[in-house]
């Protein structure tokens, strides 16, 4: 079984010349199967740990580890840890100009599998999630993310989430922007990969409401770059009452 | 309309569309047009037409100083049955029909040539083969002068192949009758140390078809000027331009189109990509509309893609209209990077960052090489980019 472990990660970046840490030593543990959210304030660390997961450059690594299923995946390529079984579904997708989805999709899923899909299974497939997120045919033939709509780039990202089929899922703030019935749509796509066991899933939120939608098995409070409290479902409908105020005054934060 | 974006420091990107009664296509340059080159005065790197060029890299070619040697560049023309090749002198009649030469190096190369080749396809003549026409250096120095002749409705696909090491200054005139149709594909595929100015003239005739195909890879400076003028109503341009400028090459594109007949087309799209410290593409796109040019239809586009740092961009659009009465009109300029969080972006999708830069490079390409319509070239077009590309990664 898949199991992903982050041990007293510390992750600094450098802004207006300065070195600056964010992360102060995260501790977590996500198996195939289970599904966590990290909740916490604007400005915790939240993002930080999404995209040092999947290797930004823009971020130092200067203590703890991270290793799946026992790998080492600080040691790994941006590329490679995506191979290896790790996706991030970013919060700001980036537009790539010139590259159609169809072509990125199966570059994408050639190098992630190892080997090209079949051209006529693969067509099928991606027709078939696209149908599932309610995407229109003709979005494979525009360009990546060029000209999306918020709810369009979140549906895109959940629709390589679920032809990528990763052991770790990462998902950064997916419900961010999003009305209630992008929401209810890219929650279903996250919940079907979920379904297959297959995969842990860690949900960046600030906000408790996709919540209703995608059933943690645990619940962590993250500020001043670090996990403060974890529990279960339970936690996230006491942040909904109290919100994060007990967490941000107390010395936590930064 | 005009549209910039993502401009990388040290570029400029300034479009602009004028409606004068004068023209400053013409009086920006330093010296009206000429076969002489006494009528040019030695550029000294300020003046509008050179002020993006490395003058010192042009091996003399500017002022006086490059000598034509006997040998060390090798001109070989293939024509299939029913195209005439000629080498002719310099008081043939039909040379110097296509244009006059604006700037000092066109001019230097006509007053210091010696033969000309002259390739006439008789009218009616309908190619099936292409003529192809390879240039070869081998260390020398050249002036050159060419003509390529479509008699009225004959058809062909002329191909113009550039190598090895060269210095090279020459005028190519196309001169197309009524209702022919021509292609040329000029590929610039020198080594590292060749310097290649031209200036083609297009004209074209009455209700007949020109498409330009511009592709650059090579060279220590290239610098192209083609040129389209109309010789009735009816005719039509499409130039294409396709430019990979890698470290320390200056490779520049100056077109002009002159609306001076009415109801014609043109259609002018340049695409580059860059990579590579002190990499300089250089782009001017003019498009002028005379007066008695109603009816006429134009777009011209550039758009580059900078792939690393340190290299730059100067595209400059300019559209000037002198009549009111046209189909349409327009322009468009962009450059855009390749960054850090594109390849990222596809590299968090377990895409390597060769590769990545690959997929990026020949999506920004397909389309444009796609259009050109000889299939041997854009084959051959694909794989030079991913050779282009596997040099620097």
């Amino acid at each position: 079984m898949a199991t992903l472990e982050i041990r007293d990660l510390h992750v600094t970046v450098e802004a207006d010349n300065a070195t600056k840490e964010i992360l102060k030593g995260v501790d977590l543990t996500v198996k195939q199967g289970e599904t966590h959210a990290i909740m916490g304030p604007n400005g915790s660390g939240k993002s930080t740990l999404a995209y040092s997961l999947a290797g930004h450059p823009k971020y130092t690594i200067t203590g703890g580890t991270v290793t799946l299923d026992g790998e080492d995946v600080l040691e790994m390529e941006v590329d490679e840890r995506a191979r290896a079984g790790l996706f991030l579904a970013m919060q700001y997708p980036v537009e790539v100009p010139g590259v159609s989805v169809s072509n990125f999709l199966r570059t994408s899923a050639t190098a992630v599998r190892g080997e090209a899909p079949k051209l006529r299974t693969w067509v099928k497939e991606v027709k078939e999630a696209m149908e599932r997120l309610n995407m229109d045919p003709s979005f494979a033939e525009r360009n990546v993310n060029e000209g999306f709509s918020g709810g369009e780039k979140k549906r895109h990202e959940i629709l390589q989430l679920e032809l990528l089929k990763p052991k770790i899922a990462i998902l950064d703030e997916t419900d961010s922007g999003l009305d209630v019935d992008a929401l209810r749509v890219v929650s279903e796509g996250v919940n079907r990969v979920r379904e297959t066991g297959e995969v842990g899933t860690l949900l960046i939120t600030h906000y408790t409401r996709i919540l209703r939608y995608i059933k943690p098995d645990h619940v962590h409070v993250f500020a001043g770059g670090k996990i403060v409290e974890s529990g279960g479902a339970e936690l996230a409908d006491k942040l909904e009452n109290e919100g994060y105020e007990a967490y941000t005054k107390g010395g936590a934060s930064e | 309309m005009a549209e910039a974006q993502n401009i990388p420091v040290g570029s400029t990107t300034a479009g602009s569309i004028a409606v004068a009664a004068e023209s400053t296509v013409a009086t920006r340059m330093s010296a009206p047009p000429s076969f002489d080159v006494q009528d040019f005065p030695v550029p000294h790197g300020r003046e509008e037409e050179w002020r993006f060029t490395p003058l010192e890299r042009l091996r003399g070619l500017h002022d006086g100083t490059a000598v034509a040697t006997d040998e060390g560049v090798r001109v070989e023309v293939q024509a299939p049955e029913g195209v005439t090749v000629e080498l002719v002198d310099r008081d043939d009649p039909r040379l110097g029909k296509g244009g006059t030469p604006v700037d000092r190096v066109a001019a230097q190369a006509y007053s210091s040539f010696e033969k000309a080749g002259v390739v006439t396809v008789p009218k009616e003549t309908v190619l099936t083969e292409p003529i192809r026409i390879a240039v070869h250096g081998e260390g020398g120095t050249r002036f050159g002068h060419q003509v390529i002749e479509l008699g009225a409705f004959a058809e062909a696909v002329v191909v113009i192949d550039h190598t090895g090491d060269a210095v090279l200054a020459t005028n190519v005139d196309y001169i197309l009758g009524d209702g022919a149709k021509l292609t040329v594909v000029s590929v610039q595929d020198w080594d590292d140390k060749a310097v290649h100015v031209a200036q083609h003239n297009a004209l074209i005739g009455r209700d007949a078809s020109f498409k330009s195909v511009v592709v650059t890879f090579g060279g220590d400076l290239v610098r192209l000027h083609p040129r389209v003028s109309y010789a009735g109503t009816g005719g039509e341009a499409e130039l294409f331009g396709i430019y990979f400028t890698d470290k320390g090459q200056h490779q520049e594109h100056r077109l002009l189109v002159d609306h001076n007949n009415p109801h014609c087309k043109s259609n002018v799209v340049y695409k580059g990509a860059l990579q590579g410290e002190d990499a300089h593409a250089v782009w001017i796109g003019d498009v002028l509309i005379e007066a008695k040019a109603e009816g006429t239809d134009t777009y011209e586009m550039n758009r580059n893609l900078v792939l690393t740092d340190g290299a730059r961009v100067d595209s400059v659009p300019n559209l000037e209209i002198e009549t009111g009465e046209i189909v349409g009109a327009g322009h468009a300029s962009a450059t855009g990077r390749f960054d850090d969080e594109q390849l990222f972006y596809l590299m968090a999708r377990g895409i390597p960052a060769d590769e990545a830069r690959r997929l990026v490079v020949r999506g920004f390409f397909a389309e444009l090489v796609q259009q050109i319509g000889v299939d041997d070239i854009e084959e051959r077009l694909l794989v030079k980019i991913d050779e282009e590309l596997e040099a620097t990664v």
